[in-house]
């Protein structure tokens, strides 16, 4: 039997590659992509939660529906800083990217 | 009549010059007519109203115990108030009468001494501020307002020294005068304050009654450290030793100015506030034994110097010092009467003779060595007589004015200290001497080719002719109206001659003058040859005792080293803190910046890292522990 535990552990677990992904990686796409991996361990709590908890409201799906709103906004102003950047720098390296360092 | 309205409106006679002063100095500087004649005529003003103040005093007998008071309130804050106002008395009506009546003679004077001159109207402006400011001094009703007024004729004479500014040594002179009474001033103003916190007030007719008590209840030590304090202002002001240097510089300013604020009046500022402040001093024996001695001391250094100089101009300046410390000599043993009395007839005879050099001057083209000089008897009657009847008074030959003064003086000196009166006599002694030489050196002997003389336009010749008048007849006839009986604090002092005395000063004079005939008139002794003979003394003389090149070594070994300490201090000690403060503020940014490293990923790590050791330790201590939850229905 699939308890909440278990779906709660997937989603750790994809939560953790996501802020790995986050931290390590020097490559803007890619970070990208970790953090809506983050964002669909959020998703995966909440309905989980919501279907543990509470199944008779949907609280935590319809949650969830926002969450995803939300995430796939932010990918699009995400990704068209990205191709700005792409375009005025010629690298998605973060690195490479330090003009505002000191 | 007219004397009650004086009387009542007495803040009249320094407020007519004030406005004269601001007239002149903002509209009529131009017009050296419009601004003599202003000038000269709120003098007169000034002048009338206080002979009617004058006569106001005696008909109504006002009395130094029973004085006019008529106030207002100036300043009145919580705990403090201060009030400007008029303070009457018989002191006061002669000071007003001595200033006023010198003040409009010495502006005659002014108009032929210095006409041509480019700074006219400016001469007359100032002139009227210091009339305005002196007599504004003298009917003080408290502290505060005699330092304000105090202050405001330092500043008079400041600028009136330094009237000719384009001459480097007039300038030299007036910052000399200003600095050095202003080291007076501020014992002044620390003896005031502690007046004022000892008592709470510092109106004189208050102190009057609170003093006598409060020195039975507590004695004499406070009152001794503030009297001491308020005399250091008169020594500044009326040159005394060691604060003289400046009167004898102060000779840079014209001859008017020098008559009017450097003989007559100004200077014997100092000599009217200890008068004015008597109730003070009268309580404390051992001040007023300092007082007599720096007064005697005084006179005698003074006359000593003024043996051998060659300037006009200073030689009358070292005989005023020496008069100053004659007043501060009587007041010191107690004799108001004596040192009004000489105060008064020093400011008639001195002034005149003052004049009378001003006119010698004007005449020789501003020539003011007096081994330059000779003959002028012939060119200069008028000149010669006024000068005559000057050192005829300051020498003490009856029926002169100084010979009254100068005899209570001595009088009143011989009844407490024998080596003060012994002092006091050597003083007129070498007094007689000095001025003799001068008249005789300037007046009597060979002409000079070279100097070609003119006698003094009319308006000068019209105040020395009054002033000889008053020099003549201003000692007897207050003798034989009772001055001490006006003019007096507790019991009537001195009145009358002692033969004794009178006789021994006068002939110690006449043989100062034959001294100085034998030497200087006749030529039957050389000076010159003196002069080798008694080289040292001599030299220490004609330099003033080093007491400048003193003061100036002083300044340069002692406040130069002081200001290098300070300067060490400042540049190592203050600065090295404030300079130590900023560096090390800017090397703790230095290193707190190097942990701002600008990598977005580092900071995510310690977010993540923190919020991880948030949840372990909110997990740890939750209530709900992870196993309820994995044991749970779930």
């Amino acid at each position: 039997m699939i308890s909440l535990v278990h779906y709660l552990t997937v989603a750790a677990i994809l939560f953790i590659i996501g802020v790995y992904g986050v931290l390590t990686k020097r490559n803007i796409v890619t970070i990208l992509m970790s953090i809506e991996l983050m964002l669909n361990a959020v998703n995966i709590n909440l309905v989980a939660f919501s279907r543990f908890i509470q199944p008779e409201v949907l609280t935590g799906q319809v949650f969830s529906i926002f969450t995803i709103t939300v995430a796939a906004s932010e990918v699009a102003v995400g990704l068209a800083l990205l191709f700005r950047v792409y375009h005025d720098y010629d690298t998605v390296h973060i690195d490479k990217l330090n003009r505002m360092r000191w | 009549m007219f004397n009650e309205y004086a009387l009542h409106h007495a803040w009249l006679i320094p407020l007519l010059p004030a406005i004269a002063f601001v007239v002149i100095g903002f509209f009529l500087r131009k017009s050296p007519v419009l601004s003599a004649f202003l000038a000269i005529t709120m003098s007169m003003v000034s002048f009338i109203l206080s002979l009617g103040v004058g006569y106001g005093v005696v008909v109504q007998h006002i009395t130094v115990e029973h004085p006019l008071i008529d106030k207002i309130p100036w300043v009145d804050i919580a705990g403090l108030s201060i009030n400007m106002g008029m303070y009457i008395d018989p002191v006061s009506a002669l000071m007003l009468f001595i200033v006023t009546l010198v003040s409009l003679l010495v502006q005659i004077y002014a108009v032929g001494y210095m006409k041509g001159d480019d700074g006219f109207g400016r001469f007359f402006a100032y002139l009227s501020l210091f009339a305005a400011t002196m007599l504004g001094l003298i009917i003080a009703v408290n502290f505060v307002q005699m330092f304000i007024f105090w202050e405001l004729v330092g500043l008079c004479s400041y600028l009136l020294i330094g009237y000719y500014f384009h001459k480097p040594s007039a300038c030299e002179a007036s910052k000399k005068a200003f600095m050095t009474t202003r080291i007076g001033d501020f014992g002044l103003l620390l003896g005031i304050l502690l007046l004022q916190i000892v008592f709470g007030t510092l109106d004189f007719a208050q102190l009057t009654i609170a003093i006598p008590e409060y020195v039975q209840q507590y004695g004499t030590g406070v009152l001794t450290v503030a009297a001491l304090l308020i005399f250091a202002g008169p020594i500044a002001k009326s040159g005394q030793f060691p604060l003289h240097v400046w009167l004898p510089d102060a000779m840079e300013g014209p001859t008017p100015v020098s008559a009017l604020i450097h003989a007559a009046t100004m200077v014997v500022a100092g000599v009217y506030l200890v008068v004015r402040v008597f109730f003070l001093y009268s309580m404390l024996p051992n001040v007023m034994l300092i007082i007599a001695w720096v007064g005697g001391f005084t006179a005698c250094f003074a006359a000593t110097i003024a043996i051998t100089q060659q300037d006009i101009k200073r030689i009358l300046a070292y005989s005023t010092i020496s008069q100053l410390g004659y007043m501060m000599l009587a007041l010191g043993v107690g004799s108001v009467t004596a040192s009004m009395f000489h105060l008064m007839t020093h400011a008639f005879f001195k002034a005149l003779m003052f004049l009378a050099a001003g006119s010698v001057m004007h005449g020789l083209h501003d020539k003011g060595n007096i081994f330059e000089m000779g003959g002028l008897r012939h060119k200069m009657p008028i000149t010669f007589a006024a000068m005559t009847i000057g050192v005829l008074a300051i020498s003490g030959i009856p029926p002169f004015a100084g010979f009254f003064s100068k005899d209570e003086i001595l009088l009143a000196v011989s009844e407490v200290s024998a080596p003060l009166y012994i002092i006091a006599v050597v003083t007129a002694f070498m007094t007689a001497f000095y001025m003799f030489r001068l008249l005789f050196l300037v007046f009597c002997g060979p002409e000079k080719p070279e100097n070609n003389p003119h006698e003094a336009p009319s308006t000068m010749k019209f105040s020395l002719i009054i002033l000889s008048i008053f020099a003549i007849i201003g000692g007897y006839i207050p003798h034989v109206y009772h001055f001490g009986e006006w003019i007096r604090f507790g019991d009537a002092s001195h009145e009358g001659l002692n033969w004794t005395i009178a006789a021994t000063s006068m002939v110690l004079s006449v043989l100062a003058m034959a001294l100085a005939w034998l030497i200087y008139g006749s030529g039957k002794v050389s000076p010159d040859r003196l002069a080798m003979r008694f080289s040292t003394l001599y030299n220490v003389s004609y330099h003033k005792y080093y007491i400048d090149e003193l003061y100036l070594w002083l300044n340069y070994t002692f406040v130069r080293g002081f200001g290098k300490i300070l300067y060490w201090l400042d540049l190592y000690i203050v600065d090295g803190i404030v300079n130590g403060l900023a560096k090390l503020t800017y090397r703790m940014g230095d290193e707190l910046r190097q942990w701002q490293t600008g990598y977005l990923q580092q900071y995510g790590l310690i977010l993540f890292g923190a919020i991880l050791i948030m949840v372990v330790w909110l997990v740890i201590t939750a209530p709900i522990s992870m196993a309820s939850l994995r044991g749970g229905a779930y």
